[in-house]
């Protein structure tokens, strides 16, 4: 079955603190094991084919380092 | 506008403001400069400014923070432990650039003090005041008519070099009557342009603007604070006032400034009666100081007596200005205490062995 | 598919140079949304305060301007009086607004001055590297506490919405945290309401939000947002103290039943 979201991380804001990951229901991400620019250890799907595109991995994102995207539905906000 | 009015000095002081353009005024009651706001809580509104009685002094040089940077004239006033209350906030307008207008209605110190007249708070109001390298551009009336018309002054100053300007007043100026005349007709601020450093309103059509004092970039502050100080030497070419009288003969000079200067004025007075040479000048902007014109009379006058109502402040830049290239002698009188016409003339005497 | 989550307008494309998992970042995304959301991104300044958050104004996209620690409210009242067109928010930390900005803080909401207040709580000083803080809660280490806040040395912690509650002109309180989504979208429904709260000129609102700081905590940002459930939480409750309008239908469902 394809995946009903995606999400893009921006890995120059990501600061690797995991808190998308703890936010995360469907156990999609996980913090990738090279780092970045910055130096951090930025956050990726993992397993991207349970992504909802529920968006709680965004909201509790705190460099706003996340987009995400979703199936379009009738009623979808935007941001929460 | 010949007309006189008789005014109180701090009357006179908060509606030379308002007439100079001021709209926001806020305050904390302090003797001896109460008029002042109690006169601004009524006069403000009139002309659609604002008047706020703050919680603290600090609450309200933080609040005139706020409202210079929307681009307005605003005002605050105080006595000498409100005004030091008040430094860390003039500090932060000087380093953001703002031009706010200020009066100092001194009183004795240290500490509480009295409530008495004094002039103990020069080397605060001359050398900024609060932490950093800036200045404020002081003016020292010594009429309830300068009362009213520097104000004036002291905002086309503060906004033509974005600094803080101020009036640095005492308690017999603050309290006595006298017959005013303004020298300028009333200003209307709404006919001014918006500055373009204002922040707030309507920003649509224009790049958002930050009004701040910090800046932590490596070197940045000290260009900044550079650039800064090429304003305040503009200020001391530009903007030094001062007056005197007998300066063309006078072998002895007496100078003093703001309320101590009529008293002086009356001792020259008495000299001159006596077929004595004895000239005055006073400065009429303490910062910038009028270093030249001392500079010159040193080439001319034997010995230079500084009277003030404090134990030696004033008397430093005098001495800064003339170099040790004339005597300075000093008479002072600090926490209240008042010299008189007669002894300043008694010393005048004793210097010129008559 | 489409975008149903992106960075807002209301926030500049800078990236915010806070440590990793700090609340900031999600209090400034929370504001910019709200600025965007209302349109009032273009007549909106932000006052922002001494403490990490005082590059503020680096990343949300209104006019700003920095003064001293805790005259915030003070800053605010100057220009909201002087274009009260301006919609004008004092961010501010808890040093700042609860210690040394105490007078400013009680006075502009006596005032009932229309101003929106954000108040991060943290239980620390952050920028100075973690002194304690008035809102530091008991047996809580700091670098000035370093046994734990002990009553009888330090006093108590100082809950801000509970004791301004009590003022007349205090006209909408809520406490949020940022711990986790759920309560993250609640805090910006406060936000949204506090701002509404001034554009309706209904006067003073704040709204307090429990924030993690990871670095001065000495954790990692997964056991901070415990902390903040396990031991912020029960001692700052959540909701809603003061509310305008809920008062203002109380009073009319009072004078009907009348």
């Amino acid at each position: 079955m394809p995946s009903k979201g995606k999400i893009e991380v921006d890995i120059v804001r990501c600061k690797g603190c995991e808190l998308c990951i703890l936010a995360c229901p469907q156990d999609v991400l996980a913090l990738s094991d090279t780092f970045s620019a910055s130096g951090y250890y930025p956050a990726y799907m993992k397993n991207p084919e349970n992504c909802t595109g529920c968006a709680l991995c965004a909201i509790a994102c705190p460099d706003v380092a996340i987009t995400v995207w979703k199936e379009e539905r009738k009623g979808d906000l935007i941001n929460g | 506008m010949a007309e006189k009015t008789l005014m109180k000095g701090n009357e006179a002081l908060a509606e030379g403001a308002v007439r100079a353009g001021c709209r926001f005024f806020a305050g904390y009651p302090i003797t001896p400069q109460n008029e002042v706001p109690e006169y601004m809580s009524w006069r403000l509104p009139q002309e659609g400014g604002f008047f706020i009685q703050a919680e603290s002094e600090v609450a309200a040089i933080n609040m005139l923070f706020g409202a210079a940077s929307t681009g307005i004239r605003v005002m605050t006033s105080s006595s000498s432990p409100g005004i030091s209350l008040k430094q860390e906030g003039i500090s932060y307008c000087a380093g953001a650039d703002l031009p706010i207008f200020y009066a100092n209605v001194v009183r004795g110190g240290p500490g509480l003090g009295n409530i008495a007249p004094a002039q103990s708070d020069y080397f605060q109001a001359t050398r900024g005041g609060g932490h950093g390298d800036y200045r404020v551009f002081v003016m020292a009336p010594n009429s309830v008519s300068e009362m009213a018309n520097f104000p004036k002054r002291c905002y086309d100053v503060a906004f033509k070099y974005r600094v803080p300007s101020m009036i640095l007043a005492d308690g017999i100026l603050g309290q006595m009557m006298e017959p005013v005349e303004f020298d300028f007709e009333p200003v209307d601020p709404s006919s001014f342009p918006e500055p373009d450093w204002a922040i707030g309103g309507d920003a649509s059509g224009r790049e958002r603007r930050v009004v701040k004092s910090y800046d932590l970039r490596p070197g940045r502050l000290e260009e900044w604070n550079k650039e800064r100080a090429k304003r305040f030497e503009r200020i001391e070419a530009e903007e030094v006032d001062w007056d005197g009288e007998g300066l063309d003969d006078c072998e002895l000079l007496i100078t003093s400034y703001g309320s101590c200067s009529r008293i002086s004025k009356s001792a020259v007075k008495m000299a001159r009666e006596d077929g004595l040479p004895v000239g005055l000048l006073r400065p009429i902007t303490l910062y910038p100081f009028p270093k030249k014109a001392y500079q010159d009379l040193a080439k001319r006058v034997k010995n230079i007596l500084v009277v003030e109502m404090s134990l030696g402040q004033f008397i430093e830049d005098v001495q800064l200005s003339v170099l040790g290239k004339v005597p300075i002698h000093f008479h002072g009188r600090p926490a209240g205490g008042i010299p008189t016409a007669e002894e300043i003339y008694d010393i005048v005497r004793k210097i010129m062995g008559k | 598919m489409k975008i149903v989550f992106e960075k807002t307008n209301g926030l500049t494309e800078v990236p915010m140079r806070y440590c990793p998992g700090c609340g900031h970042g999600v209090a400034h995304r929370l504001v910019a949304e709200v600025m965007e959301e209302l349109g009032v991104t273009k007549r909106t300044v932000a006052v922002v305060p001494v403490g990490c958050s005082v590059f503020m104004d680096e990343y949300v996209n209104c006019d700003g301007i920095q003064g001293a620690h805790g005259r915030g409210p003070a800053i605010a009242t100057g220009i909201k009086r002087s274009k009260p067109e301006t919609v004008v928010i004092s961010y501010q930390g808890d040093g700042d607004l609860a210690s040394i900005g105490m007078a400013e803080t009680i006075h502009s909401a006596s005032r009932s001055e229309n101003i929106t207040i954000i108040f991060i709580n943290n239980a620390i000083y952050g920028m100075t590297g973690g002194q304690m803080a008035p809102t530091t809660i008991l047996g809580m280490r700091t670098t000035t506490s370093p046994a734990g806040r002990r009553a009888e040395i330090n006093g108590f912690p100082i809950p801000m919405c509970e004791l301004l509650s009590s003022l007349e002109g205090a006209s909408y309180l809520a406490r949020a945290a940022l711990d986790k989504p759920a309560h993250i979208i609640r805090a910006k429904k406060y936000i949204k309401k506090a701002f509404e709260t001034q554009i309706k000129g209904k006067g003073f609102s704040m709204v307090e939000l429990l924030s993690p700081c990871p670095t001065d905590w000495g954790m990692t940002p997964k056991d901070a947002v415990e902390r903040i459930r396990q031991e912020m939480i029960p001692r700052y409750p959540l909701g809603v103290f003061r509310d305008w309008e809920a008062e203002e239908k109380a009073k009319k469902e009072e004078k009907a039943a009348v």
